[in-house]
C-alpha cells in the first residue's frame, strides 16, 4: 500500500461488531476485504503489492482481532502464496488471496495449476500496468495475462460490485458441475482507493447463499488422493482440458442461476455484461472495469444531444459470455471496443473477442472500431470518448477495410510526455 | 535415554515390512531416490501427503496409476514447500472448526530432487523455515538435474560432468563449482532436526526420520540418491556406490538437532575418494585418457578438510587419506 493511503480497519455498530446490513463508504479494497469475510473463508494466504495491500492488512487486523475465524500466512512470494491457496483449497479450505500487477505474473504459472486442480479459490487482482517502465496505476495487461488461465474472471466496476462479486465468485467457482476457481477484478487507485457507497450484506443470509465448501475428493487420511498427476499422452491431457474448458463454459449457466438467487435475497442481480441505454442504440461502446463510469457519462450526455448512443460493459470475461454480446451488439451500426490494454504488435486484446461473437451473425455492426486507451491509469476525458463515438458515426473512410485502431493520447499529454523524454536526454 | 530405548530400529531386521509403494513404477531400475522415498514412507506410515516439486520422482504417480498408499499433491518445480503449508495450514484450521475429524489429520512431507531444494526452491524451503512450518522435507539429491538429462545444479560434485558440463579440451574437469552446502544453509534458519541419509545406512536413516518425527516444526532431510542413469554405473550397485560415499567421506551421515551438529556415522579411516569416483562414468574423464590427478587431488583434500574439522569438533580420531 502506498504511504498515507487509508486502511479502513473494521466497523462496529449497534449490535457489537456484528456485520452491517445498511450501506457504508468504503473502498474497493475495503469491499473486497468485505467480500472474504462474509464468504467466512478459511484461509488467506498473503503478500503485499501496491494497490492490493490494504485488502490483507484489513483482513490481516480482523484475524487478529478475532472477527473473521480463519488463517492468515503471509509467504514469501505471489508464487508461494498461490501455491498454498491452491494446497489449501484441494484439503478443503475456502481460500481468498488478492495480488496486483507483477505479483500476478510472478505467481502465473501456479494459476494454471490451481485450475488444473480444480481448486475454486478466489483471488481478488487489483489491476496494475506492468513493468517496464514500472507504474502504480491501472490497466488491465495484468489480469488478461491471467485470460488462459483457466480461472473465471469477473470484473468489477463499482465497489459494491466487488463485493457481490466476490460472493458470487465463490458460489459459482466452487459448484459441482464448475469447480474452478476464480479472480475478481477492480482497477487500482480508480476503485481500489476509492470510496463509495456499499451494502454490506447480513452474514446470516450470506450463509444461507453460500454454504460451507464441500470439497469432492479432498487430501484425506482415511481416503487417500492424488492431485495433479503426471498424463504422459496427449490424449488424456486433451481429455482434461476439453473438460476443464467445458466445466468453464457451465459456469456461464450456473452464474445466471446463482445471480438470480442474489437478487432475490439481496436485491441486486447481475448478468455476464450489463447494457447501458442499449435500447434502439446504433453506436455502442464495449467496456469493462471502472473507466466503464466514464463511459456512461458520455452516452447519457449524446444521448441528450440526441446522439443513439449505448454501451456494453463486460462484467464476465471467463467464460465469454458471446451470446450476451452478440445479443447486444448485433443489429447496431458501428460499435466501439475500448481495450485498456495493449498486445504489441496486435493491438487491443478483448477486440478480437468480440469480433469472435459477431462474426456469424447475419446483422452484425457495420464495422466494429478497435480503440486502445488508459494504458497504465491514463486519464480517459470525455472529450476522448466523444471522439470516438464520432467515429462510429462517421463511418470507416475506407469501408470495408479494417477500421484503423484509435490508439487514445491527447495532443496536450503528447506534449508533455515530449517534454519528460527532452528532460531525459538532457535538454528541456 | 540412550539411543537404544529412544529407538524401534536397531538393525536391518527392524526395518518395517508394510511398503506403501507398490513396485512396477515407471522410474529407472536401481534408483536411489525411489529407495530414499520407501524408507521415509516406512518410518512415517500411510496417514501423509507427499507434496510434490518437479523431478524425477514426479513420474512414479504417472496416470491412472498412482503407486502410493498415501496422499500426493504434485505443485510446481520451485514451490512446494509452499504447498506444504497450505496443506498443514488448511489441516490445522480445518479440525480447530471442527470440520473434519482430528483422524482425517496427515503428515505433511515434501518431496523434491536437489535441483528444487539447491536452486529453484530454495526461496520457498527458506519461507516455511522461517514460519516453523510443521513439515517434513526430503531432498533426494542424486546431485544434478536427473530428470531432464542430468544437467549441472548446484548440487553437483566438482569434477562431475554432466549434459551441461561436458568435459572439453578447455574446460576437462567438467564441472568446476563446488556444491552449496544445503545442510549448513538450512541449519542457519534453526530448524529442529537437520539430517543427512543414505539408504546404504537404513538403520541410521530409519532412526534419523524417526528422532524427527518427534519434534514439531521443520524436520529436513537430505538423501544421497544414487542415480545409475546420471552416475554411470550398473543399476545393482546403488548400495554399493552410496556406501562408498559415505566410507570416502564423501557423504558424511550427520544430524543437527536444535542447530547442534553431531556425525551419526564415524569412519575411522577414510577410503581414497578415487575408488569412488572411479566407479561412475561421470567421473571417467579424470582417469581417461590421461589421468587428472590434480582435479582428484582436490577432491580428496576437500574431504581431508572437511574431516579434520569433524575430528576436531567432535573430538574423535579419523584416518585421512594421504596425510
Ligand atoms: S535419473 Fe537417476 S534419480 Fe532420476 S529416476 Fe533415474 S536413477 Fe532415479
Amino acid at each position: 500500500m502506498l504511504q498515507g493511503m487509508p486502511s479502513q480497519g473494521y466497523y462496529t455498530r449497534k449490535g457489537g461488531e456484528g456485520v452491517l446490513s445498511g450501506s457504508t463508504l468504503m473502498t474497493g479494497n475495503l469491499a473486497a476485504a468485505w467480500g472474504a469475510r462474509l464468504a467466512g473463508v478459511d484461509y488467506v494466504p498473503a503478500y503485499p503489492i501496491t494497490p492490493q495491500t490494504e485488502i490483507i492488512e484489513t483482513i490481516a487486523k480482523w484475524v487478529r482481532l478475532g472477527q473473521m475465524k480463519g488463517k492468515l500466512v503471509q509467504m514469501d512470494s505471489e508464487h508461494s502464496m498461490l501455491t498454498a491457496a491452491g494446497s489449501a483449497s484441494l484439503s478443503g479450505a475456502r481460500v481468498f488471496t488478492a495480488t496486483s500487477s507483477q505479483g500476478l505474473l510472478y505467481g502465473l504459472e501456479m494459476l494454471y495449476n490451481i485450475s488444473g486442480w480444480r481448486a475454486p479459490i478466489l483471488l481478488v487482482n487489483v489491476s496494475r500496468g506492468l513493468a517496464a517502465p514500472i507504474t502504480l496505476e491501472p490497466d488491465h495487461n495484468d489480469v488478461l495475462a491471467a485470460r488462459d488461465s483457466g480461472f473465471l474472471q469477473f470484473h468489477a466496476e463499482t465497489c459494491q460490485e466487488v463485493l457481490d462479486l466476490i460472493l458470487l465468485g465463490y458460489r459459482v467457482a466452487e459448484d459441482r458441475s464448475v469447480l474452478l476457481p476464480a479472480i475478481v477484478n477492480l482497477d487500482g487507485f480508480y476503485l481500489s482507493f476509492t470510496r463509495e457507497k456499499v451494502e454490506l450484506p447480513k452474514m446470516d443470509t450470506v450463509s444461507t447463499f453460500l454454504p460451507e465448501y464441500d470439497p469432492p475428493a479432498p487430501l484425506r487420511a482415511t481416503k487417500p488422493v492424488s492431485h495433479g498427476a503426471t498424463v504422459l499422452s496427449g490424449n488424456l491431457y486433451s481429455y482434461f482440458r476439453y473438460r476443464m474448458h467445458a466445466a468453464s463454459l457451465e459456469a456461464s449457466e450456473v452464474f445466471r442461476k446463482a445471480s438470480a438467487e442474489y437478487g432475490g435475497l439481496f436485491g441486486r442481480e447481475y448478468e455476464a455484461t450489463e447494457g447501458y441505454m442499449l435500447q434502439d442504440a446504433e453506436y455502442v461502446i464495449v467496456m469493462s472495469n471502472s473507466f466503464t463510469t466514464i463511459g456512461k457519462q458520455v452516452v447519457a450526455k449524446l444521448r441528450e444531444r440526441g446522439v443513439a448512443a449505448g454501451l456494453l460493459k463486460l462484467r464476465m470475461l471467463r467464460p465469454f459470455p458471446f451470446d450476451d454480446v452478440a445479443k447486444s451488439l448485433a443489429g447496431r451500426r458501428a460499435v466501439a471496443v475500448f481495450d485498456q490494454n495493449l498486445s504489441p504488435g496486435f493491438g487491443g486484446i478483448l477486440y478480437p473477442e468480440i469480433l469472435a461473437s459477431l462474426y456469424h451473425k447475419k446483422n452484425r455492426p457495420q464495422f466494429v472500431l478497435p480503440v486502445v486507451g488508459g494504458l497504465g491509469g491514463k486519464q480517459l476525458t470525455v472529450q476522448e470518448l466523444e471522439r470516438v463515438f464520432e467515429s462510429l458515426r462517421n463511418g470507416p473512410p475506407t469501408f470495408p477495410d479494417r477500421p484503423d485502431p484509435m490508439y487514445l493520447m491527447r495532443e496536450d499529454e503528447f506534449d508533455r510526455a515530449k517534454r519528460n523524454i527532452a528532460i531525459a536526454s538532457g535538454g528541456g | 535415554m540412550t539411543v537404544e530405548q529412544q529407538t524401534r530400529f536397531r538393525t536391518l531386521k527392524d526395518i518395517p515390512t508394510p511398503d506403501y509403494m507398490s513396485p512396477g513404477g515407471s522410474l529407472c531400475a536401481g534408483c536411489g531416490g525411489l529407495l530414499a522415498v520407501r524408507l521415509f514412507h516406512k518410518v512415517l506410515g500411510p496417514n501423509l501427503v507427499w507434496v510434490n516439486a518437479a523431478g524425477c520422482l514426479t513420474v512414479m504417480v504417472n496416470y491412472p496409476y498412482v503407486p502410493l498408499k498415501s496422499n500426493w499433491l504434485y505443485t510446481a518445480f520451485a514451490s512446494a514447500p509452499a504447498g506444504a503449508q497450505g496443506v498443514r495450514d488448511a489441516f490445522d484450521i480445518l479440525i480447530q472448526k471442527g470440520k473434519i475429524p482430528a483422524e482425517e489429520d496427515v503428515k505433511v512431507v515434501v518431496l523434491t530432487g536437489d535441483g528444487g531444494a539447491y536452486d529453484i526452491g530454495l526461496q520457498s524451503t527458506s519461507g516455511a523455515m522461517y514460519r516453523n512450518l510443521d513439515f517434513y522435507y526430503l531432498c533426494y539429491d542424486n546431485q544434478a538435474y536427473g530428470n531432464t538429462g542430468f544437467q549441472v545444479s548446484s548440487a553437483t560434485p566438482i569434477g562431475s560432468a554432466t549434459a551441461t558440463t561436458p568435459p572439453t579440451p578447455s574446460e576437462p574437469g567438467g564441472n568446476m563449482f563446488k556444491r552449496k552446502d544445503l545442510f549448513e544453509i538450512w541449519r542457519a534458519h534453526k530448524p529442529p532436526y537437520i539430517a543427512t541419509l543414505s539408504s546404504s545406512f537404513a538403520v541410521d536413516f530409519l532412526r534419523k526420520v524417526e528422532k524427527g518425527s518427534k519434534m514439531k516444526g521443520p524436520k529436513l532431510f537430505i538423501s544421497l540418491a544414487g542415480c545409475p542413469t546420471g552416475w554411470g554405473y550398473d543399476p545393482r550397485e546403488t548400495i554399493r556406490e552410496e556406501k562408498l560415499a559415505v566410507d570416502t567421506g564423501i557423504w558424511p551421515l550427520k544430524e543437527a538437532v536444535n542447530g547442534e551438529v553431531k556425525h551419526t556415522y564415524l569412519p575411522r579411516a577414510l577410503k581414497p575418494v578415487e575408488e569412488y569416483l572411479s566407479t561412475q562414468a561421470r567421473y571417467e574423464h579424470l582417469f581417461r585418457p590421461t589421468k587428472r590427478t590434480e582435479v582428484i587431488r582436490m577432491i580428496q583434500n576437500d574431504v581431508n578438510n572437511y574431516w579434520k574439522m569433524v575430528s576436531k569438533d567432535e573430538n574423535v580420531e579419523i584416518r585421512l587419506v594421504g596425510e
